[in-house]
Order: C-alpha cells, then sequence, then structure tokens
C-alpha cells in the first residue's frame, strides 16, 4: 500500500534528477534530491511502498541511470505510466526498478490515492476510489531480470544466453 | 534482407533478423565516459566475472575534463586506476566520445556499438548501429561481450529537395523533431534517405543520426554510399574495405515524405526540443550566452562558418560567444586554418575540447534569468545550470548571427544568396 504521486507526460530524466547532482552514484544521496526542481515535497515525505504515476514518455532524455537509481532511492515501490522512453524503461528492469504499463490506471489515479500493486499480475488497485486496473505484461527474458532482482544478479549466477533460452 | 536494421542484425547475428525479434549479439565497441564509467565499474565488479575482450572497451574523458571539482577529479581518479587494474589502453581525453570514436575509426559500416552515453544513435550515420544504453549495461557487456536487444521496426524519413541558401542540416532537422515530437520515433529505427541526404556531406548528415535520440529513437540511420568511404578512408583512420549495407526490399511502418526546399532556418524554443519555431518568429529575442559546439555542431566545418560570418565583425558586449571544438583535431585544423584568431579577434572565448556547456558541468553555466542560443541537441530545463535560465537551439550560423546582435538574428544577412 502506498501513496500515489502523478507526474505529466514527457518527465525527462534531468526533471527526475538535474545533471549537477549526478556526480554520486549512492541512491540514497540521490534520493535526497530526486524530483527537486519539479515537486520538491517528494523527497522529503515520500514514504517506502509509495507509487510513481507518469504519462507518455516517461524517463525520456539521457541515458543516465541515476535517474531510476534515485527513483529506486526514495523507496518507491515502482513506477506505473501510459509509455516509456527507451532508455529509462531498460535502465530501470537492469537495475530492479519494476515498472508497469498502464493508460488506464494512469487516466483513473489521482494524487494522494492509496495504490496496491501485485508485481507478480501486474494488478493495480486503487483503494481510494475502489477501482482495479490490469497492467500489460512485459515479455520473458524482461521477468528473468525483474525476478532476479536486476541484470546484475541475474549475472552473478547465470550466463548471459541464458536470458533467452 | 529486410531494412538497415534487419540487414546489420542479420549480418550479426548470422541468420535473418526480422523486426519484433530479440536477440543477444556480439557487439563490437562498448563506449562509456567520464560521467557514466564510474557506475559502469560497480555493476562489473558486482558481476565478479573478468572482463571478456578489452579491444572491445573504450573509455573517453569529455564531460567533465579537465575535472571542474573535487568530485570528478576523484571519480576520474578512480576510472584511471580501473584501466590501469585491468590492462584498457583505448582511453581517450582529446574530445567528445562520438566525435573521438568516429576519427580514431571505430565507426565502420555495419558495426554494433553500444554507448553509455544517449547520443551513441550518432553512428548510425555510417551505417553502423549505435545505441544508448544505462551504465549498468555497459558493465554487463564489459563481462558478457554482448547486449540484447529487440529488433526495432523502422520508420523511413526520405528528404528530397534542395535548402535555401542559408538553411543547414540542422534546420532540416530540427523541422523533423518539431513535426514528429519527442516520442514521435520512440523505440523505432529511424532511416535517413532520399536525394537532399545523398547530396549532404558527411559532417551535414551526421545530425540527423544525432539527433534522432532526441524523436526517442532506438537508432538513426544513413546507408553508407561513395561520400561516406571517401570521408572514412580520408577525414579519419578508419580503412576499408567496408561492408556497404543497403536495406533490401524493406518493409517500413511508416514512410515520411519531406521537401526541404521551403524550410527557412528553424529554433527550437525553451523547454523542449520539439518546441520549433521558424527563427523569424523569435528573432529579436535577446541572447546572454551563445555557445557553438557539441557532439551535433562542434565540427570544422560548423566553426568554419561561424567564423565566416564572425569575421571582422565584434560579439555583442553582454553576450558572451563560446566556441568549443568538438575535438582537438578540429581544434588543430581551425588553428592552422585561422578561424581561432577569427573568434578571438571578434571577442569569441574558446572553451576546452569536450562537450563543454552542453551539459551544464563546466564551461559556461547559465545563471536564473539567463538565455542561451547553442547548436546543442537538447534543451531540457535546467541542462546549462540554473533552472530558471532558457536554452533556444538552432544552427552555428544563426549562433554568430545571434552573438553579433546580442539576439536572435537569421544568418542569411551575412551569407550571400
Amino acid at each position: 500500500m502506498g501513496k500515489a504521486w502523478k507526474f505529466e507526460d514527457n518527465l525527462n530524466t534531468d526533471e527526475i534528477i538535474p545533471a549537477r547532482y549526478n556526480i554520486t552514484i549512492i541512491p540514497s544521496e540521490l534520493a535526497k534530491n530526486v524530483f527537486c526542481e519539479i515537486k520538491p515535497e517528494y523527497a522529503k515525505t515520500v514514504q517506502p511502498g509509495d507509487v510513481i504515476v507518469g504519462g507518455q514518455n516517461y524517463g525520456c532524455g539521457s541515458s543516465r541511470e541515476h535517474a531510476p537509481i534515485a527513483i529506486k532511492g526514495s523507496g518507491a515501490k515502482c513506477i506505473i505510466a501510459k509509455s516509456y522512453a527507451r532508455i529509462f524503461f531498460r535502465n530501470c528492469i537492469n537495475i530492479g526498478l519494476p515498472i508497469l504499463e498502464c493508460a488506464e490506471a494512469v487516466a483513473d489515479i489521482s494524487e494522494g490515492d492509496d495504490i496496491d500493486v501485485d508485481l507478480a499480475t501486474g494488478q493495480i488497485t486503487n483503494r481510494t476510489n475502489g477501482h482495479q486496473y490490469q497492467a500489460n505484461a512485459l515479455p520473458d527474458f524482461v521477468l528473468k531480470i525483474a525476478d532476479a532482482g536486476g541484470i546484475v544478479n541475474f549475472l552473478k549466477t547465470h550466463d548471459i544466453q541464458e536470458l533467452l533460452t | 534482407m529486410g531494412t538497415l536494421i534487419e540487414e546489420i542484425f542479420s549480418r550479426k547475428a548470422g541468420r535473418p533478423v526480422k523486426a519484433g525479434e530479440i536477440v543477444l549479439l556480439d557487439v563490437d565497441h562498448i563506449m562509456s565516459h567520464d560521467n557514466t564509467t564510474p557506475l559502469a565499474i560497480k555493476a562489473f565488479r558486482e558481476i565478479g566475472k573478468p572482463i571478456l575482450d578489452k579491444n572491445k572497451i573504450v573509455i573517453h574523458f569529455d564531460h567533465a575534463y579537465p575535472a571542474p571539482n573535487l568530485m570528478a577529479a576523484e571519480a576520474q581518479k578512480k576510472i584511471v586506476d580501473f584501466m590501469k587494474e585491468q590492462g584498457i589502453t583505448q582511453f581517450y581525453h582529446q574530445g567528445i566520445c562520438h566525435q573521438v570514436l568516429i576519427e580514431e575509426g571505430y565507426i565502420l559500416p555495419g558495426r554494433v556499438l553500444i554507448g553509455g552515453d544517449s547520443h551513441s544513435n550518432t553512428y548510425g550515420a555510417f551505417g553502423a548501429f549505435g545505441t544508448g544504453l544505462g551504465s549498468t549495461e555497459i558493465g554487463v557487456a564489459w563481462a558478457a561481450g554482448k547486449a540484447w536487444f529487440r529488433t526495432p521496426e523502422t520508420i523511413l524519413i526520405n528528404l528530397s529537395g534542395q535548402a535555401k541558401p542559408g538553411v543547414f542540416a540542422k534546420d532540416v532537422m530540427l523541422y523533423i523533431a518539431g513535426m514528429m515530437g519527442m516520442d514521435g520515433a520512440t523505440y523505432k529505427s529511424v532511416e535517413f534517405a532520399g536525394s537532399y541526404i545523398d547530396n549532404l556531406p558527411m559532417h551535414e548528415r551526421i545530425i540527423f543520426p544525432n539527433m534522432s535520440t532526441e524523436i526517442g529513437a532506438k537508432c538513426g540511420l544513413i546507408a553508407p554510399d561513395e561520400v561516406t568511404v571517401k570521408f572514412l578512408e580520408t577525414q579519419t583512420k578508419a580503412r576499408g574495405p567496408f561492408e556497404m549495407i543497403k536495406a533490401i526490399d524493406p518493409h517500413y511502418e511508416q514512410i515520411i515524405e519531406i521537401d526541404v526546399t521551403n524550410i527557412v532556418p528553424q529554433v527550437a524554443c525553451h523547454p523542449d526540443v520539439d518546441h520549433v519555431q521558424d527563427l523569424d518568429k523569435v528573432e529579436g529575442l535577446e541572447i546572454d550566452e551563445v555557445f557553438i559546439g557539441t557532439c551535433t555542431n562542434g565540427r570544422y566545418e560548423d566553426l568554419e562558418i561561424a567564423a565566416q560570418i564572425l569575421k571582422g565583425r565584434q560579439v555583442n558586449k553582454f553576450t558572451r560567444t563560446i566556441v568549443t571544438p568538438a575535438s582537438v583535431q578540429i581544434y588543430d585544423k581551425a588553428m592552422k586554418n585561422g578561424l581561432i584568431q577569427i573568434f578571438h579577434d571578434a571577442g569569441c572565448t574558446i572553451g576546452v575540447v569536450g562537450c563543454g556547456a552542453c551539459i551544464g558541468r563546466h564551461g559556461g553555466l547559465l545563471g536564473p534569468g539567463e538565455r542561451a542560443f547553442t547548436t546543442m541537441n537538447r534543451n531540457f530545463i535546467g541542462r546549462m545550470g540554473s533552472p530558471q535560465a532558457e536554452i533556444y537551439l538552432g544552427s552555428p550560423a544563426a549562433a554568430a548571427a545571434t552573438a553579433i546582435a546580442g539576439k536572435i538574428t537569421d544568418p542569411r544577412i551575412y551569407l550571400e544568396a
């Protein structure tokens, strides 16, 4: 269970964490400045388990992983968006930050709603208005990486070839 | 068989590959720079396996080099220690990563490259596959020598007609960005073709794949031809024979026809790269900083057109004008041919070779309330420093004209019709 934090379409990586803060790779340090220019109250009041709700093309811009790391470091459980920018999507999977695609959920959820997410099934429950939504399924190999908690964990115990077998 | 990306992936995989298929491919080279290498090292160490082939690894210092603050210096020392420890010798600090990779002969038609930088799409100008990935995957590729890709569908942009004098490839690409939007090509391969492309020299062609990143593309590709081969053999260390990749009986998801004949100088306005207007709509806007450089427009010919306009003239007293060559090779040529003298005589500042002001770490940051006109590919809020600053994008010619007036100016008043 967690609070929903809503963001606009085309949210870019500099809005997630400005480039000038990307001189550290420590998640808790990055989390201090996540969304600082656009939603400064987030970093101050976010609780573990809260959910990020984005629009279209979420995470566009740079390939810098500092953006998803900052979000993960803040304790957010997952991101639900209408669609994602390519590199950001991939980076989230690789660092073990769960991401779901569900336009219906994005349209219906309001800031502050109490949201429950079952990552295994992709089912999203809005406890504030009682609605339920179903997110799109992720490809098998993406699930393999996500289940391992990220690609580094996967590779500690597997060969990269096993991704596609 | 198929589109350019299907051709490149099929050759690499050793079997026919079609759009939609997931493939695990050997990568020819893995690039990262001073900003993205630290996280790659972290991921690599955690995996705990050795480097597969250090000849695949190329590391550049270009984003914040030489280090402008202590944190950057510490990070760069760690990277140097790592390179020494692992015996990595392909290390460069002579310019922007993408430019140096081209000059040093790493970018060849048919090659598959991944870069820890979103503008790795640039390599597509030579018929190579280049795409940006996060640092973790760079570390993964050091150990595994491979990366997974979902083979993208292709959008073909067919550019025909002749551009008006004073209208450059940057203007045409900004026009495309404005038309397609920041997610107009998300996950796609974008092929740039047509008579306009055929007749463009390489330094203008490069802009299209470079900025395909800004419309969300996985890659931007131009089929190699005699122009490509001549450029590789005379301007880079690359030597043939080259794989002359061609689309064969391709199926395109979308074909966009653009006649460039009536395009006028374009400006991408604060706060988004797809917020594009004809220059005359924003003419007269006061500018505090002009920045000419970057992987998009920091090449010799870009400096040359700026110098042509600035020769014998002065930049506006309150418009700091920073010219940052994209590489040492470009800087050397600019010195030999008197361009640096022209810039100095006009009142410009020459920036340290590299990415410079583009990423707001050093080399010309913007303060609150300031407005810049630059030759960059991106103008997100806060990118060059203060989030209360505005960034406008245009061609090097427009940047030079703007520096003289101190306000956004059509460069054609200085160029012969």
